[in-house]
Parts: structure tokens; C-alpha cells; sequence
């Protein structure tokens, strides 16, 4: 693989490919962009180009379908998952990773088999469950089943970062006076304090860009990002400009932060799969 | 004192799995009982009072339901068109992502977009793309000569579900991506040092020493995507709602409309389950391998 090609042949072998793809990728998102950026009118005429660029459909986005409720309530569904599913999980990726008791394995793989339902399997008598409680359209709702799926995500991620981390160094602390749960909270957490942010930000992604519980359990009182888009898209059928609009802001924190930690987020993600 | 500290050591794990555990309990596998104890009764929601148990009628209704029957087949092609798509152009990816070359980290970066966006998002900007007046899809085509009109790729019961599909790839190619690049990177150098001494080209290298050294991260993403694709309603709900027609039935999606336009919650609950116990034959391939995993 060190050997030098021909830069002729780099280029149709390597340079080009790889921008064709990255192209696929990225083209339709930016077209996205390039129609919320173009004035409504011109987008049945000359179709959309950033010629005259204007803000006027971000603007009528937040004026006219009021999007900022939106936005918090997106926001406090997946900060309440993040919260839910870390606190939960922390103290049982301690265990899988430093305990080997009875039922170790089958609880392991329990977690995982959780993410492996079929969302409507859960979705139908979730619904009716939350009916019975009267907690149906809360935000409460919304945070229990977005748990469903970060509980068992956060105990798997969070199980690899606390294997990586070396026995000895608690077990030191441990000599010196700390107990168990002392050494958790005092060595590992600040140790894999890294994980538990991807691990969390990856939790938020998720539940912000989670849609059929947002839309089967939040009725209209709780009414996230994701839902708000699709009621848009029902709503102004034509109005691609407005809907693009849409399109950009709700994905843009989740776009933002995935940038952010993709490295360190997919070294996790894949460590189980290179080792199986 | 001596009987008790190996007592408390014992309990410990299991007192700091059970936060997690107990939760799960009730937010996961009740639920699921539920659903299943749902499909051996009649439970339409705008009659409330009444819940006649019905034992495997909705069973016995879904074989012979033509929808059912259309809803599957769909699933079969869903899985099976997508999957394998997606795989090829993850592995033409990641293969030109495991080159050298100066701008390798922006373009790792930016094959990941796909992956991050909401599906309700991917929905709108591909329902945008795919426009029958004035989508860049049949302006590009029509541009080409390739088409002589548009097309209303959504709405044509012919192509509906294939430019779903499409949709869909484009979604899930960075996973496979990503997932087999980690793979190609664990293999040593060193071995196509040797095969290159040996005096092996470019082709007998991937088949012998590339292929063999990612197998494993294959067969891993392969079963962990047709369990995600087979679940994914969400992109298609958005896009048709599964019109026109029954063109683009899924079986969950059948079971999610079922319970939510019909608000026919045994019925629906019945065709989850139904669905939930064919997919387990690839869960259970999958939690065999990653039990392996497990076990040290």
C-alpha cells in the first residue's frame, strides 16, 4: 500500500470516487439549505439559487409557525433523557465491567435485546399504559419511552469506557481508605467523565431526533421539533422554503454536536463490533 | 464479621444493577406483555369498556388478510434491496477512506451528515428532491434526457417504495461506513507487505487478506442493520404513509396505522408480535455472536 501511483491515477481512483460520495452525501442537505435560503416566489420560477439569499423564510418560520416552543420542548424531552438514562446506568456499567456474578451474561445481553424490539411492539401498549396513568401527552411521557431505548445504549457505552479503565487505580484508592461506591464516585466518573459526555450527547440526538413516541404520546400538549416539521409539511404542502427552513433548525443541534463528538463517539460504537 | 463481608460483596452488583433493571422491567418488558396480552383480545380504544378475549383470532385474521400478505412481501424487498445497498456503498467508503490522502478527515466527517439528521428531516428534504413540478430529481433527469417527463416518484404506486429505499440507503450507508472502516483498520500491515512480496495484486489482496479480515465486522453490521431498517417506519410514515395505495406497506408500519387511524389496538398488537417474532430469528443471530463477546 506505500507504493506511489501515478497522481492521473490517484485522482480516478481515489480523489474522485471519494467526491462523489462525499457529494451523495452531503447533496441533499444542501440543497436543503440552498431552498430555505431562496425567496418563496422564485422557487416555481428559476427553482432555487442563493442569487438573492434571504432570511425571509427563517423569519417567517419563527413569527408565524412559532417554532420556539418547539425547540424547548424538544429540549426538555431530551435533557430529561439524558438525565434518566445516565443516572440509571452508570452504577449497573460499573458492575458489568468490574463484577463477574450468576447471570452476569444473560442480563448483559437482556440490555441489548431491548434495543432490538420493534418500536411498535412498545409503542401500542405504551400508549395505552400511559392512557390508564394519565400521563399521556407530558413531557414525562415522552422522557420514560426515550429511555427505553438510551437505558440499555448508555449501560453498553459506558461498560466499554469503564473496562478501559485500569482495576489497579480504585483498587489503590480502595487500599487508602475509600469504599466501593467511593472509588466509583471519586475515580472512575471524573476517569470517564469523556465517555459520559459522548455518551450523553449521543442520548440527546437521539431523543431530539426521535419522532413516532413525540407524535403517539405527545398529543398536542407536548409537541417536539420533529412533530412540529411534520405538521409543517402537512400544512403548507407547497411552501418548500418554509418547510426547508424547518428542515435546517431542527436538525442543527443535533447536526452541530454530532460534529462535535463523532471521534470519540464512534470508537465506542464500533469497539464491540471489531472485537465480536 | 467474616460471613458478612463476602455476603455484602456477593449483593453488591446485583444492588447496583437494579436501579436499571427495575426500570427496564416496568418500561420495557411489561409493556410488552401488555402488547402481547393486547393481541389475544379485541381492543378497538373508542370502545373502552369493551375487551371481549378472543384468543388467536387476530392471528388467524392477519393470514388471511391480503394486506397483511402485500405488507410482507414489502418488508421482504425493504430489507432486502436496502441492506445490501447500503453495504456496497459503505464498503466502496470506508475502502477509499482506509487510503491516505490530505483532506481524509473533512471527508470523514462529512459522510456522517446522513446519519445525524432526524428522519423526519430526511423525510422532508428527500419529499423535496423527489417533487413531481419542480424536485431536482426530475429536473437533473429531465436535463439528461433521460426522462421525457416527470415523474411523481412518490406517487406512482411503481416506484414509490424503490425511491424510499433510496432515501433510506442514503441514510444508512456512513453506519456501514464507519463500522467497516474500524474494521479495515485492524488489520496489519504487515500482511499486505507479505502479499505484496508475494507478489499478490490489488484484487487477490481484498479477496484474501481484506475480505477475511473484515468478515466479522460484516456479518456484525449486516444483522444489527436488517433488525434497524426492518424497525425503520418513521421515514416512510413521513414521506407516503404508506400510500399510495398499500404501496408502501411495511408489516410494523401496517401494525403502527392499524392502532393509530383505526385506533384497532388488538389487531395491531397482533401484527407487532407477528412481526417481533419473525425478526427475533436474526436477533437471536446476532446476541449469539455478541454473547461470545460477552463471555470473557
Amino acid at each position: 500500500m506505500i507504493r506511489s501511483r501515478p497522481p492521473a491515477l490517484r485522482l480516478l481512483t481515489l480523489h474522485l470516487p471519494m467526491l462523489l460520495i462525499v457529494a451523495f452525501a452531503l447533496g441533499p442537505w444542501l440543497w436543503m439549505l440552498v431552498t430555505s435560503l431562496t425567496p418563496q416566489e422564485q422557487l416555481f420560477t428559476t427553482g432555487p439559487s442563493l442569487a438573492d439569499a434571504t432570511a425571509a423564510n427563517y423569519e417567517r418560520l419563527f413569527r408565524t409557525v412559532g417554532f420556539g416552543r418547539n425547540l424547548v420542548d424538544s429540549a426538555i424531552v431530551a435533557g430529561g433523557t439524558v438525565i434518566v438514562g445516565l443516572t440509571l446506568s452508570v452504577t449497573a456499567a460499573y458492575a458489568f465491567s468490574r463484577f463477574r456474578f450468576p447471570g452476569r451474561r444473560l442480563l448483559m445481553l437482556q440490555f441489548l435485546l431491548i434495543n432490538m424490539f420493534p418500536i411498535v411492539l412498545l409503542i401500542l401498549p405504551l400508549f395505552v399504559l400511559m392512557r390508564t396513568l394519565g400521563i399521556l401527552n407530558t413531557h414525562v411521557a415522552l422522557i420514560v419511552a426515550n429511555a427505553t431505548v438510551a437505558i440499555p445504549f448508555a449501560i453498553w457505552m459506558m461498560t466499554s469506557y469503564i473496562n478501559a479503565i485500569p482495576t489497579e487505580l480504585e483498587e489503590a484508592a480502595m487500599t487508602d481508605g475509600c469504599t466501593r461506591l467511593g472509588a466509583l464516585v471519586r475515580v472512575i466518573l471524573p476517569l470517564c467523565a469523556p465517555g459520559i459526555v459522548a455518551t450523553g450527547i449521543y442520548i440527546f440526538i437521539t431523543a431530539w431526533n426521535e419522532y413516532l413516541y413525540a407524535l403517539t404520546l405527545g398529543g398536542n400538549n407536548v409537541r417536539p421539533i420533529t412533530v412540529a416539521i411534520q405538521t409543517l409539511i402537512g400544512e403548507y404542502q407547497v411552501q418548500w422554503g418554509l418547510l426547508t427552513a424547518g428542515g435546517i433548525v431542527g436538525a442543527l443541534p443535533a447536526t452541530v454536536l454530532f460534529l462535535i463528538v463523532q471521534k470519540r463517539l464512534i470508537s465506542g460504537l464500533t469497539q464491540g463490533a471489531v472485537k465480536g | 464479621m467474616s460471613r458478612s463481608a463476602p455476603l455484602a460483596a456477593r449483593v453488591l452488583p446485583y444492588a447496583l444493577l437494579s436501579p436499571a433493571v427495575v426500570v427496564t422491567l416496568a418500561i420495557v418488558f411489561f409493556p410488552m406483555l401488555q402488547a402481547a396480552w393486547m393481541s389475544l383480545h379485541e381492543l378497538i380504544l373508542f370502545r373502552p369498556n369493551v375487551m371481549p378475549f378472543v384468543w388467536l383470532d387476530n392471528f388467524a385474521a392477519a393470514f388471511s388478510d391480503e394486506v397483511f400478505w402485500i405488507s410482507l412481501r414489502h418488508t421482504g424487498i425493504w430489507i432486502g434491496l436496502t441492506v445490501p445497498l447500503q453495504l456496497l456503498l459503505g464498503l466502496a467508503t470506508a475502502l477509499l477512506l482506509n487510503r491516505p490522502f490530505w483532506w481524509r478527515p473533512l471527508a470523514r466527517a462529512l459522510i456522517i451528515i446522513p446519519w445525524a439528521l432526524p428522519s423526519v428531516v430526511i423525510a422532508l428534504m428527500w419529499s423535496w428532491i423527489y417533487d413531481s413540478n419542480y424536485g431536482a430529481l426530475n429536473d437533473f433527469l429531465l436535463r439528461m434526457d433521460i426522462l421525457q417527463r416527470s415523474v411523481p416518484w412518490l406517487a406512482d404506486p411503481d416506484t414509490a417504495l424503490y425511491a424510499i429505499i433510496l432515501t433510506l440507503t442514503w441514510q444508512g450507508f456512513p453506519f456501514f461506513a464507519v463500522m467497516i472502516l474500524a474494521g479495515l483498520q485492524a488489520i496489519p500491515e504487515s500482511y499486505y507487505e507479505a502479499a505484496a512480496i508475494d507478489g499478490a495484486g490489488p484484487w487477490r489482496q481484498f479477496w484474501h487478506i481484506t475480505l477475511p479480515g473484515i468478515a466479522g465486522v460484516l456479518v456484525t453490521a449486516i444483522l444489527l442493520r436488517v433488525i434497524w431498517v426492518a424497525n425503520s417506519i418513521d421515514v416512510i410514515f413521513v414521506m407516503t404513509g404508506g400510500g399510495p395505495g398499500y404501496a408502501t406497506y411495511t408489516l410494523p408500519l401496517y401494525a403502527f396505522l392499524k392502532a393509530r387511524t383505526n385506533l384497532d389496538y388488538g389487531y395491531g398488537s397482533a401484527l407487532a408480535v407477528l412481526f417481533t417474532v419473525m425478526l427475533m430469528a436474526v436477533v437471536v443471530l446476532y446476541l449469539r455472536r455478541t454473547a461470545r463477546a460477552v463471555a470473557q
